[in-house]
């Protein structure tokens, strides 16, 4: 019997994962101040913001790793932060995070890192579970790779690795933290492409955390741009170009200056300049 | 007038805060403690490389330190014409005092340095968070088998340590400065009583292994992850090691001898 029933009775309605009211601070410092979405099922939802709003935090909460002040974080009906520690690790094999460094675990080659949480959770025959690793990898284009240990990866690889170990378990969704950070324009086309045609042919759901407008604009079904604490726009790459705010334009179009002031709040510039003699 | 005292008291509440979550880290051991009897295999591995890989320097050590102890104890048993009894000498100062308390200070430096930078180095690089997410409790895999594994380890390299240790003061006294084999030994066996002086020391090793195993471990998984951090929390378990075991057998060896 759940011991903590879910509040979204609905577990098959539209919406994946619900995030209301979410409050977090971190050393007195608020990151979220009543932040409130909603990331539909089977889509790829992007969450795009400046460097510094809490982009991660976000996944984290979401993944249960933080606990926020105050509001809930729902996925699949199932409130995240009232679930024991049992009940969250059994959510959590639902769910697959791809880290920015890809967290690929050092000792181990390529085929056992993507063997890993198979082994851990599952009794399979080691022939089966050779089989599925390779299929795996195969949908990564790192079949030949196997014997590969992570200090031989290139970034781009170690990201697809990582990707591969992500859907071992067959996850209901992937959150992908920055997937697009530090990548020649080739592999990161190639990120780009393999996050399209994995959520579409697994059909999973997407959560998306970047702040590559560009690339996360391609493939996201729906975008929200954070800042300050709470959504500041939201909708289709398609609405957020027509209708978005100063604020939106200036993130999305990359301009130095705007809203998002270039300098960093400091007192009158002469005056600092003087005060010293 | 006030920033002193105001230091002192975050800093006093820092202590607390480390020492609060410290043990809440044990508990969360103690309680996973059932995955080093459900997955041996785990531990065994961890074995191998903070065991085996710690043999070398303790047995150079021991050699050396069992040597030393040959020459001082000659030196000084000779003046009273009791050089025969330097195979006690040397046996008792090992299994009571030398033996624990050295392998320990070498183990911290040894195996619990590696231990703190390795975990350390998994948060760093997110691969415990990634545990994490998928599903596998990183205080499950990663840290309980290395706490059983230096738990286990310290007691059997502290008996190699003092084993060879004797052998390096036989080597001296006997091999080089003329002691009576047959009485370094006779003398060993007559003096060295084994619940008195080889299971005291026993018990000693087994509350250093705890300890040191629970420092590395800790700082490890405590650490900030970023390079200044890590080199923190190396240096933090040595000297918090290092002082730890001192103090503790001071506390054991007032227990256990208190009353001769």
């Amino acid at each position: 019997m759940q011991r903590f029933p879910p509040i979204d009775t609905q577990p098959h309605n539209d919406t994946l994962v619900e995030i209301r009211d979410l409050h977090f601070s971190r050393g007195g410092r608020p990151i979220f101040k009543g932040l409130s979405l909603k990331i539909p099922r089977g889509s790829i939802t992007a969450i795009m913001g400046p460097s510094g709003t809490g982009k991660t935090t976000l996944l984290k909460l979401i993944g249960g790793q933080l606990k926020p002040e105050r509001g809930q974080v729902l996925v699949d009906g199932v409130d995240v932060h009232r679930q024991g520690l049992a009940d969250l690790y059994r959510l959590r094999r639902r769910m697959g995070m791809l880290f920015q460094s890809g967290a690929l675990l050092t000792d181990l080659s390529v085929f056992e890192n993507v063997a890993f949480p198979l082994r851990e959770h599952c009794k399979l025959p080691e022939r089966l579970l050779r089989t599925l690793v390779l299929m795996k990898l195969e949908s990564v284009g790192l079949r030949g790779a196997r014997d590969l240990m992570p200090s031989e990866l290139s970034g781009g690889m170690a990201r697809r690795v990582a990707l591969a170990r992500a859907i071992a378990l067959d996850p209901m969704m992937i959150m992908y933290d920055e997937p697009f950070t530090g990548l020649d324009p080739i592999t990161m086309g190639v990120i780009v492409s393999l996050i399209k045609r994995l959520n579409d042919a697994l059909g999973l759901t997407s959560i998306l955390v970047s702040h590559d407008v560009q690339e996360a604009s391609s493939i996201a079904d729906y975008l929200y741009l954070i800042s300050d604490g709470q959504v500041v726009d939201a909708g289709t790459p398609d609405e957020l170009e027509a209708t978005a705010s100063e604020w939106s334009r200036q993130f999305l179009k990359g301009l130095p200056d705007g809203p998002v002031p270039f300098h960093y709040p400091a007192p009158d510039y002469l005056t600092d300049l003087t005060e010293g003699r | 007038m006030l920033g002193p005292l105001q230091r002192l008291g975050r800093w006093g509440l820092g202590v607390f805060e480390r020492l609060g979550r410290g043990h809440l880290f044990l508990l969360r051991i103690l309680l996973s403690l059932g995955v080093a009897v459900t997955r041996p295999r785990l531990v065994i591995r961890e074995l191998y490389s903070v065991g085996v890989l710690s043999l070398l320097i303790i047995a150079v050590s021991g050699l050396f330190v069992g040597m030393v102890l040959g020459y001082q104890g000659y030196i000084t048993l000779v003046k009273f014409g009791a050089e025969e009894a330097l195979g006690s000498v040397v046996a008792l100062s090992l299994v009571r005092e030398l033996g624990p308390v050295v392998t320990a200070l070498l183990f911290a430096g040894r195996a619990g340095s590696a231990l703190t930078a390795e975990i350390g180095l998994m948060k760093t690089t997110e691969q415990l968070s990634g545990m994490e997410m998928m599903a596998v409790d990183p205080v499950k895999r990663v840290i309980v088998p290395r706490f059983v594994a230096a738990f286990i380890s310290l007691p059997l390299l502290a008996a190699i340590f003092s084993a060879v240790a004797v052998m390096g003061g036989y080597f001296i006294g006997v091999g080089l400065l003329g002691v009576d084999g047959g009485s370094y030994w006779s003398q060993m066996q007559a003096n060295v009583d084994f619940y008195e002086d080889v299971m005291n020391g026993i018990i000693k090793s087994l509350v250093f292994g705890f300890v040191v195993a629970w420092i590395a471990v800790f700082e490890g998984h405590d650490t900030v992850p970023t390079s200044e951090g890590m080199s923190r929390s190396t240096t933090r378990t040595v000297v918090h090691s290092a002082l730890a075991v001192l103090a503790l057998d001071f506390i054991l060896t007032g227990l256990m001898f208190g009353d001769i």
